[in-house]
């Protein structure tokens, strides 16, 4: 938007205010962002008492807690919802002050795929213990 | 990226400084920001040292009689004095409020004033407010209802419906709580601010107004609603003690409500 400042502008304040209208959207996005970080709470605390319970564990001893369906399924609930917590947040950050449709646009979109990559990793390591 | 920083020409220096008279015992100095367009310069801060013995306690006070007796130039809106008027907003000592109802004696050091934050500078201590203006406008403010009133009276409501409108109504539109919003700074072309939210919530709010969702629709938006991000600075900063974070916060649990 900051590029309009330059140009000459003759529209009234009351157009420019109503701009394109209400996108009718962003509910679902601060919805899902509340309710990630609150089951991350949980899931976050359970991970991090469990990796500080292996030290000193065998590599062995490792994959065989990996390997435990109930230990892979919280650790793909937890791979799964802290990279959307992470993407959702980013997004927040990023349109708050990124300037430029465009710019905006694209450095999202580079967070999505990067957070996207990233959990699919993870998430496939997981599975490759596990199955 | 946002801008952190003042552009070169909206630097702010240093001005003239006006003594108080020979004799004054309790003398306080006030800074206060000094911007003309017609000349061209940068703003600058200018000090008037006031005399308090011969001052109103108020900092609006101070502003007029500084502009009484001392600098007739020095520019600010101001109208009923008794913090209902809203005219008086600015900055004062880095906080922003009403300066009829800002004591000056809450101010340890030298009082500083500026115009309310990140608004262009029409001159000194007046901000242009068309783009805040026309927000309110875009919220529709005014009862909107479907049903005829009743032939013999008004429409009425009961206490409870009633009660809900308290902590709304009160806001005068001074839009000290927007101007001191980082997420108004950065984004306030798109999102509209916490004053106008709370408009907007007092009309969600009214048992007697009937366009509820249609309100709902118009702020369901990433930019205009979801850009409030709970930092409390405007419930810290309103002159009259309300709560439009608590505001926008039943606008957003509404919204939630809705999806079912």
């Amino acid at each position: 938007m900051s590029e309009q400042n330059s140009a000459v502008r003759l529209q009234s304040a009351l157009g420019r205010v109503r701009g394109l209208g209400s996108a009718k959207g962003g509910t679902h996005h601060w919805w899902a962002q509340r309710v990630t970080s609150i089951a991350l709470l949980p899931l976050s605390l359970w991970f991090i008492l469990s990796v500080a319970g292996h030290t000193g564990s065998t590599h062995a001893e490792i994959l065989a807690w990996i390997g435990h369906p109930f230990n892979a399924v919280l650790l793909l609930s937890f791979i799964a919802i802290s990279f959307h917590h992470a993407a959702a947040g980013m997004q927040v950050v990023l349109e708050d002050y990124v300037r430029g449709e465009m710019q905006r646009m694209v450095s999202i979109l580079a967070v999505k795929a990067l957070c996207w990559i990233l959990g699919l990793l993870a998430a496939l390591s997981v599975l490759r213990i596990a199955l | 990226m946002a801008t952190f920083t003042l552009p070169k020409n909206s630097k702010i220096g240093t001005g003239k400084t006006y003594k108080a008279e020979p004799g004054a015992k309790n003398v306080k100095a006030f800074k206060i920001y000094r911007f003309d367009p017609d000349t061209g310069e940068n703003p600058r801060y200018d000090t008037y040292e006031v005399d308090l013995d011969k001052c109103g306690p108020m900092v609006l006070d101070a502003l007029i009689k500084i502009k009484n007796e001392t600098d007739t130039t020095l520019t600010f809106r101001r109208s009923c004095r008794e913090g209902i008027c809203g005219s008086c907003a600015m900055n004062i000592d880095g906080m922003n409020t009403l300066a009829c109802l800002k004591p000056i004696e809450e101010v340890k050091k030298d009082v500083r004033i500026t115009p309310l934050p990140h608004m262009p500078v029409v001159k000194d201590l007046v901000p242009d407010l068309s783009q805040i203006y026309a927000q309110l406008r875009s919220v529709e403010p005014w009862l909107k209802s479907d049903t005829a009133p009743p032939p013999d009276g008004e429409r009425l409501q009961s206490k409870e419906e009633r009660a809900k409108l308290d902590g709304l109504w009160e806001c005068i539109l001074c839009f000290c709580c927007s101007t001191s919003c980082p997420s108004y700074w950065w984004n306030g072309d798109r999102y509209l601010g916490p004053a106008v939210l709370l408009q907007a919530y007092r009309w969600i709010a009214d048992s007697r107004d009937e366009a509820t969702g249609e309100r709902l629709d118009n702020l369901e938006d990433p930019f205009r609603l979801y850009r409030c991000h709970t930092i409390m600075n405007c419930t810290a900063t309103c002159p009259k003690g309300l709560n439009p974070a608590k505001a926008i916060g039943s606008i957003k649990q509404m919204l939630v409500e809705r999806q079912g």
